[in-house]
Parts: structure tokens; sequence; C-alpha cells
């Protein structure tokens, strides 16, 4: 217990003091969801029907942007090499990191996601199950980009390929994410099926990325 | 989970042996197979010309990189854990993170070490270090010596009998090395055991040395 908390205090402590994590994150979710609409024009029901997948793919993409910092920062300063030795295991430390990364950038996202909703023209009961498909989404979005995060650590400016390479996986998510949030917004389609499958995949992401991607560290790492 | 961490256990004295090890980089093979025995109380100087694979071998021993031929075999210690896992590995990086003061860094290896993460504990490694000043200060706001001091006092706060230590001595000045020696001159007399890879001489008092030479050939 004590090497994981450790862990944690120090994942958190750093991304709310670099401050680089959270509000780049909300800065980009910020700029999409207010072009989206210059973009548009000023067709309110056209807005409202996409507002839910604009506000995904915001969250797609924030998510992502902020993800490729997960091992670098470690693998440059030697950090990572005593993380692997650690008394934890090293999926262990994947997954601790990943929930201080989740708690500090895509949590305040999905905080503000209801400020976003009402720009989009979206009402008020459905920005709270919208941000219920956030809460629910953005664990599988994190631990899928810090998959494409441990593939690419040893790269120097391996943002980019990591986005592309966890994009495909992430396509699920989005998927039942915007169904899930259309459905909330009244497309009459059934909100609790494409959310319960958000769960589902979720869940798995929770529990096999860990592995996928302490693998792809060890390995790259020779 | 976490197991204790294995303390020097001074009655029952250690002995890391290497047996005819060998190493490849990027398909070149690094030395000769190499064949050495450190034992509780000793420490092991590790020389060569650049590119020897001093490095490499430090790493091979922390477990970060596998072996090409040969073995590692430690006795005595703990049978539960490995031996990478009995030993602090300190690299040419400092492995610290700016943005943390130095207290908040140590505390952190502390408990990724599995000790205690403690004032008390970090406060006694920086002032063996002659940096109790810094304790609270960000480490980016440190110059190179003092952050090089940071790194090596995490040697002091989770208790590893083995140190394996990469160029420790790197940008620290004369007296600084001197509070170093007496660190090391410390843990060799509790039984401890140090293998450096080092340039620069290590003030110890006695230490044997092993000279890595590197060789020509490419791996089959």
């Amino acid at each position: 217990m004590r090497p994981a908390l450790a862990l944690f205090l120090r994942e958190w402590r750093i991304a709310s003091r670099i401050g680089g994590g959270a509000s780049v994150g909300a800065m980009f979710f910020l700029i999409l969801v207010t072009i989206m609409p210059f973009a548009l024009g000023p067709d309110l029901k056209l807005l409202g029907r996409l507002g839910p997948a604009i506000l995904w793919i915001a969250a797609l993409l924030a998510t992502l942007l902020g993800l490729d910092r997960l091992f670098q920062g470690d693998a440059d300063d030697g950090s990572l090499d005593s993380l692997v030795n650690a008394a934890l295991p090293l999926e262990a430390v994947v997954l601790i990191k990943c929930t201080a990364h989740w708690a500090s950038n895509a949590l305040p996202l999905v905080a503000i996601s209801p400020l976003f909703g009402l720009m989009l023209a979206m009402e008020g009961p459905a920005l709270g199950l919208v941000v219920l498909t956030l809460l629910a989404g953005t664990p599988a979005l994190t631990m899928i980009g810090a998959v494409g995060a441990a593939l690419t650590v040893s790269l120097r400016r391996g943002g980019l390929l990591m986005a592309v390479i966890a994009l495909p996986l992430t396509i699920p998510v989005l998927i039942f994410g915007v169904s899930a949030a259309s459905a909330a917004s009244g497309g009459g389609a059934p909100f609790q099926t494409p959310f319960l499958m958000l769960c589902a995949l979720s869940l798995l992401a929770v529990a096999g990325a860990p592995f996928a991607a302490a693998a792809a560290i060890r390995h790259v790492r020779e | 989970m976490a197991r204790p961490v294995g303390g020097v256990n001074e009655s029952v004295p250690m002995r890391l042996k290497a047996e005819n090890v060998s190493l490849e980089r990027g398909g070149r093979v690094l030395f000769a197979p190499l064949s050495l025995t450190v034992s509780s109380g000793e420490a092991l100087t590790i020389l060569g010309p650049n590119g020897a694979g001093k490095s490499s071998l430090l790493r091979a021993l922390a477990g970060f990189l596998p072996l090409a031929a040969g073995r590692f075999v430690l006795d005595g210690g703990d049978p539960e854990q490995s031996l990478a896992e009995q030993a602090h590995y300190l690299g040419h990086a400092d492995a610290l993170k700016g943005a943390l003061t130095a207290h908040e860094n140590l505390a952190f290896w502390a408990g990724v070490l599995g000790a205690a993460p403690d004032r008390r504990a970090s406060a006694s490694a920086l002032a063996r270090l002659g940096l109790a000043h810094v304790m609270d200060f960000p480490v980016r706001a440190q110059s190179a010596g003092q952050k090089r001091r940071v790194a090596l006092a995490r040697l002091g706060v989770a208790r590893r009998p083995i140190w394996l230590l990469d160029e420790p001595t790197t940008a620290l000045d004369v007296s600084a090395q001197a509070l170093f020696a007496g660190v090391m001159e410390e843990h060799l007399a509790g039984g401890g055991l140090i293998l450096a890879a080092t340039h620069a001489p290590l003030g110890l008092a006695a230490a044997r040395v092993a000279q890595l030479a590197p060789t020509a050939s490419l791996a089959a």
C-alpha cells in the first residue's frame, strides 16, 4: 500500500504544480467547443444535435493530448529505471500513474463539460447524463492512451505517433459515448444500452491496459 | 503485499559473484566474459574507457539489461528477494522531479523502495551530505552539485545492502566528495557492498579495482 500511495502522491503533486496538464487540456477543450459553433453556423437545432458529438470529440482529443507526457518525464530523468524495479509490479505503477493522470486531467474536463454543453445549445437534464457518459468513458480513453504512450516512450516527439496508435482503439469508446450522449439529448434511442457498453469498455481497459503498457515499457527499454 | 526491506544483516556475510558475464548492446559484444566477486564490507571500483560497458554492467546487475551469457549469483542476503530488490541503483541521471522539493523526492523514493517516508529520515540523509538546508526547496532551483547530492541521499532513506553506483561523484566538489566517501565507508562498515563505475577516485580507504577492456568483435 505504501509504495502505491507514495507514487500516487508524487504524480498528483507534479500534476498540480506544473499545471500543464489540467489547464492545457481544458483550454484545448474550450477552443474546440467555441470554434465549432462558428464553423457550423447559427443553426441551433443542428448545434443541439451535434453537441454531444462535439463534446466527446473534444474530450477525446484533449485527453490524448496530455497523455504523451505520462512516461516521457520519467524516462527523461531516469526515474523509469527505478520504477521498473520498485516494490510495486510495473502494472500497478502504470495503473496508479493513469489514475493520477485521469484525476488531474480528465476530471476537470468532465466537470466543466456542462458549461460547454450550454454553449452548444444542449438542454438541462441532458447535460447531467452527458457528464455521466464522459465520466464513464474517460477512464477507457486514458488507459488506451497510456498503452500508446508506453509504446512511444523512447521517442523524442512521440506525441503524434502515440495518438495515431491509440485513436483506432478509442473509436468504440467514442461511438458508444456519443450514442449515449445523443440518447440523453432526446435522440429517441435508449440511453442505457450504450451507457452500459461504455462502462464495460472502461472496465476492460482498466483491467487490460496496465499489462499491455507494462509489457511495452519493458520491451522498449532493452 | 509489500515485503519488508532487507536491511543489512551483519551476521550473514553476502557475496555477489558475476560468473563469465557477457553483455551485448546493439549487436556488439561489450567485453570479454567477466568474472568478479564482491563480499560484504568490500567496494569494487569499475574502471575502463568510455564505451567499455561500465554503465551497462551496472544496469545488468540492477536487472535492466538481459545478460548475453553468464550469470550473477548472490550468496547470503534474502533468499526470497531478487538481486535487484536488494540493491540501490544510482545511474547517471539524478531521477529527481524538479517540481518537488528535496524531501518530497526522498519521501517518494522511500515509499517506492519499501521504507517509511519520514521527514526525519530525509533530514538526516540530507544532513549527512551537507544539504539539510535544501530540504524544502524545489529541486529545479538547486545547482547540479546539490541535485546530485539529493540523488545520493536516496541511498540513506531506504536501507539496501548492495549499492550499484554509476559515476556517483559527478558534479560534486571536493568537500562533498569527502562527505560521500564517509557515507560509503559507513555502509561498508555495516556489511554492505558497493560496486561503483567511476572516472575519478572515490576516496575509499580500500577499494579493489576491476578493469573493463572493450572488445572490437561483433556478436555472431
